[in-house]
């Protein structure tokens, strides 16, 4: 009996996770959140039976019931975190919701398998998250002043990161995080958040050289402090934001390619400089050449991610375990190892979603701080998924960063679900200015005819005289349709 | 423009500008990023499989081994050479029931992996049985049985080349060379694959040239001797397409040239002698003229053609022929050279494909060795096809060798094959492995039939004398045993 649950539910796994990652994207056809009600609903439907398809399969193949409480209580967050959400904010944007918890559900599901101790930690952290997540968007919708503090964010992020390099250096070791009453702080994390702001807030308003050029100093000392701190993969996220919003504020590819030398520049230099980067390198090029040192993590990993075939050997069929640090940096080596290579892709795929999202919202919203602000949460979000799925493949070189909202790691889910409703804040700021425009096109249509009414002799003339504000109105509407 | 101007100051800027290309063009980056990334994984975990899944490092080959046992190694015929035994209390034996016949080729799976089990480890200890079977094999509290593997060898070729080589040390390899099968593959000294594991520690510490656990047919790497004049012939060939007919040498049984000697087999003196006749007959020091007359390049570039110095299209372990010709090389050892001496060496497998692409019209088939892959209840999970590997030679190269072949057995060194059933054709070799003495390995490597090839063998008995009296009888038993059966 227990290998028909196993077996199948495999298939019925995958297959559901499937039509979810499907919904993701069938989202994008349909314009506006009204429309889209009825993907939103399918999605929350196939992210408990997600849930519960692969409990039956852990209890199938444990047998311990102290199982069923914690996923009943997990169900029960959940289902309160999707329901509040959409009471407290009607205007905010439900798929990235809907996806962080599919994507959340994912992360304790494995960890469930991995550690059970750690899953429990793990739920505590993302229930905590939410708690203190919920005030976000209201804050960043209110909070129109957070545009004016620049330097107070580069200052912040700057003696935060220093500190943590001092302190390491102090300590002889690369520590980049520090435990306080058992609960494990990453500074370069938070920081992340603070970078973002900086970044928007000196970009949005002027475009001088002179500013970007300090803006771009002050960047590149996050950057500096973060390699010799031996983060690479925050430098490299930080680097990478500071980039997309260069590009972004200024619309100038000029400035990307100049950066994107500069940074190839010093990914050279710090390539000569520092031997833990060339180790890494040589890792990347050749794990099974050193697979008993430093070929290793990566090497396991691959086995992982190859044993898994497409459906995965089951949860508990495989050994994921033997991949060191594999709740954090390899966790997507263990789902595609036992839950199968394509739910890996479609889990990736989800995170694509969630990024194509928030470029759209990005896209739409006038405000260029807001912008900024979310067009830098997206990406710093997907390349860092690129990142850790990249590494753990051999695709790129490894960096050692979490799979945000999936991977074990209290730091890096509280930032990341921070960020998505930092995003939704956004969101709603986005629904708010067309409310505005709304209302301004109607306020000018009435005064329009108006002075139809008293001026009809003139009708023509005016007509002719106002056919770019009108065109753009007309635009703006089609916009809102389309959203 | 009263319109414009009631709009706040900074409201009226973001609207200058509100579709922003930049955003456009990173989207699409990051989509085509992730589209190349997981694209990779996919591939990657797919080619990659088997060789991950067999690396030493993965422990996962001991999860699934304590889900399945082993499955069965099957002849073209259905014997089978490997099969797991399991004791009412649950211990596992790999039993092999022909012995040493064949140790190499199917090899051993405790202490490391060798052979066919190492090759074929993957499915072997995979199970692609049903549901419903394993339920069945659940219910009886027992293991799932391995997938089974079927090969292309022939227990009859292997029993009559495993007897013909007796005592000997060597090696023999059987191939068929329209589709690259390989029938027999047999090498000496040899083991006892059933009580491998109790001898492993003394084998180890065998230091003796017997080597036993060396499968002589693919790493085995011998002087080729006068087998490589096929290679010689052949640059010359191409060096001298249109009058290689009419080279004429007069041999006194030595070969003098800028101050080097080249001497024939045993110091025979052959006359005057064609280029058919010399190859025939196997002439040294008409060779080691002929390969003079040959410059470089075109030398080089048989070399190449013919995989020397190359990798070879095989997933069984081998080593690397070797045999150099570049501007460093001395006329003394471009002598050395055209008649297969000197620093030249090629593995038996290697000088068997090149005989193999001569009979099949100048085109190498991959050589293989396993054809499928099925279930315990017969359900086919993978099989595999001949596949052409490329072409070695024109066709034209292919007939011209094949007519030289032919009149070695007619008025050649393998004139024991001649007046048979069917027409072989061959060379024979007897390679010196000592300098300063005439101790040599007997070469033979050849087909038959000559007008319509079947069966490809390549023959070496080590220190036996010469390849005309002591590899050819065994090609002559084998392929007796091919064509009455």
């Amino acid at each position: 009996m227990e290998i028909y649950v196993t077996e199948i539910s495999k298939y019925v796994i995958t297959l559901l996770l499937f039509l979810y990652t499907l919904e993701a994207f069938l989202v994008f056809i349909r314009k506006t959140e009204e429309d889209r009600k009825g993907v939103y609903i399918r999605q929350i439907i196939l992210m408990f039976a997600v849930q519960i398809a692969c409990f039956v399969q852990i209890l199938a193949r444990t047998g311990k019931a102290q199982y069923a409480f914690f996923f009943a209580f997990q169900i029960i967050i959940f289902a309160s975190v999707l329901t509040l959400f959409y009471l407290i904010y009607p205007e905010g944007n439900r798929l990235l919701i809907n996806n962080s918890c599919m994507l959340l559900m994912i992360g304790m599901i494995i960890l469930t398998r991995l550690s059970y101790d750690k899953a429990i930690k793990q739920f505590f952290i993302i229930t905590a998250s939410f708690v203190v997540g919920f005030f976000v968007p209201e804050l960043i919708f209110r909070f129109n002043f957070l545009k004016k503090f620049t330097y107070v964010y580069a200052g912040a992020g700057i003696v935060a990161i220093g500190a943590v390099l001092i302190l390491g250096a102090a300590t002889h070791g690369s520590k980049i995080s520090y435990t306080i009453a058992g609960i494990t702080f990453q500074p370069s994390e938070f920081v992340k958040i603070v970078f973002l702001f900086f970044m928007a807030a000196a970009l949005y308003k002027s475009e001088s050289i002179l500013e970007l050029f300090l803006t771009s100093v002050i960047a590149a000392a996050h950057v500096i402090i973060l390699v010799l701190s031996r983060d690479l993969g925050s430098a490299l996220i930080f680097f990478v934001i500071y980039l997309a919003l260069i590009y972004i504020a200024t619309e100038n590819i000029g400035y990307l390619a100049i950066g994107l030398s500069f940074g190839v520049l010093a990914s050279v230099i710090s390539y000569k400089l520092f031997t833990h980067i060339q180790v890494r390198v040589q890792a990347f090029l050749d794990p099974f050449s050193d697979i008993e040192r430093t070929g290793y993590q990566i090497s396991q990993s691959l086995f992982g991610i190859s044993s898994g075939c497409w459906f995965g050997l089951g949860l508990y069929g495989g050994s994921p375990q033997s991949i060191p640090y594999v709740e954090r940096d390899f966790i997507f080596s263990a789902i595609a190892e036992e839950l199968g290579v394509l739910f890996a892709i479609f889990m990736a795929l989800i995170c694509v979603s969630t990024f194509i999202m928030l470029m759209v919202e990005g896209y739409y919203i006038r405000d260029k701080f807001y912008r900024l602000i979310i067009t830098g949460v997206a990406v710093a979000y997907i390349f860092q998924t690129f990142l850790t799925i990249g590494g753990g493949a051999k695709f790129i070189p490894l960096t050692g960063v979490t799979l945000p909202l999936v991977s074990y790691g209290g730091t890096s889910v509280f930032v990341t679900v921070f960020m998505i409703m930092i995003s939704e804040g956004v969101c709603m700021i986005r629904v708010d200015e067309e409310y505005e425009l709304e209302e301004r096109r109607r306020k000018r249509a009435r005064q329009q005819r108006r002075l139809d009414r008293d001026q009809t002799y003139r009708k023509e003339t005016y007509r002719q005289e106002d056919t770019g504000r009108d065109g753009r109105s007309q635009e703006y509407t089609k916009r809102q349709k389309t959203n | 423009m009263e319109d414009l101007r009631n709009i706040p100051r900074d409201k009226r800027q973001t609207k200058k500008k509100i579709r922003s290309k930049p955003i456009i063009v990173l989207s699409v980056f990051y989509i085509a990023l992730f589209g190349s990334l997981l694209g990779y994984i996919c591939n990657y975990a797919y080619s990659n499989k088997q060789e991950l899944f067999n690396n030493s490092y993965n422990t996962r080959q001991q999860i699934i081994l304590s889900q399945n046992y082993r499955g069965e190694i099957l002849s073209r015929n259905g014997d089978v050479l490997a099969y797991t035994e399991t004791d009412s209390d649950g211990t596992e034996k790999r039993v092999y029931p022909y012995g040493k016949e064949f140790a190499h080729v199917v090899g051993y799976s405790t202490n490391g992996k060798a052979g066919i089990e190492a090759m074929a480890n993957y499915y072997l200890i995979n199970t692609n049985i049903d549901l419903q079977d394993k339920v069945k094999y659940e219910a009886a509290g027992s293991k799932y049985p391995g997938d089974n593997v079927y090969t292309t060898l022939d227990v009859n070729l292997q029993e009559v080349a495993f007897n013909a080589l007796s005592a000997r040390k060597g090696a023999i390899v059987v191939t068929d060379p329209k589709t690259g099968e390989i029938l027999a593959m047999v090498s000496k000294p040899d083991f006892d694959p059933n009580t491998i594991a109790d001898e492993w520690e003394s084998m180890i510490a065998d230091t003796s040239p017997d080597a036993k656990l060396l499968n002589r047919v693919t790493q085995g790497v011998y002087p080729p001797g006068s087998t490589f004049k096929i290679v010689t012939a052949l640059a010359y060939i191409k060096a001298h397409p249109d009058d290689y007919k009419n080279y004429r040498f007069s041999c006194n049984g030595r070969y003098n040239y800028d101050g080097n000697t080249i001497s024939c087999y045993h110091g025979e003196n052959h006359g005057a002698v064609d280029f058919t006749s010399s190859f025939a007959k196997s002439c040294n020091s008409s060779f080691a003229n002929i390969g003079l007359s040959v410059d470089r390049e075109t030398f080089d570039r048989a070399l190449e053609d013919l995989l020397f110095n190359q990798e070879l299209p095989l997933t069984i372990n081998y080593s690397k022929s070797s045999a150099e010709y570049d501007a460093a090389t001395s006329t003394g050892d471009i002598m050395q050279l055209s008649i297969g001496q000197g620093t030249t060496s090629v593995t038996p497998i290697h000088m068997n494909m090149i005989t193999c692409a001569i009979a099949n019209d100048g085109v190498l088939m991959k050589p293989y060795l396993v054809t499928s892959v099925k279930t315990e209840t017969g359900k086919v999970v993978k099989s595999f096809s001949s596949e052409e590997y490329k072409r070695l030679m024109s066709s034209e190269e292919a007939t011209i060798l094949t007519e030289m072949m032919e009149e070695v057995v007619q008025s050649g060194t393998a004139s024991k094959l001649k007046g048979l059933t069917y027409t072989a054709a061959g060379k024979t070799g007897s390679a010196e492995f000592n300098s300063g003495t005439s101790d040599s390995h007997a070469w033979f490597t050849g087909f038959a039939p000559a007008d319509d090839p079947e069966i490809c063998v390549t023959i070496i008995v080590e220190n036996a004398g010469s390849g005309g009296s002591y590899a050819v009888p065994i090609a002559k038993r084998i392929f007796d045993a091919y064509f009455d059966a």
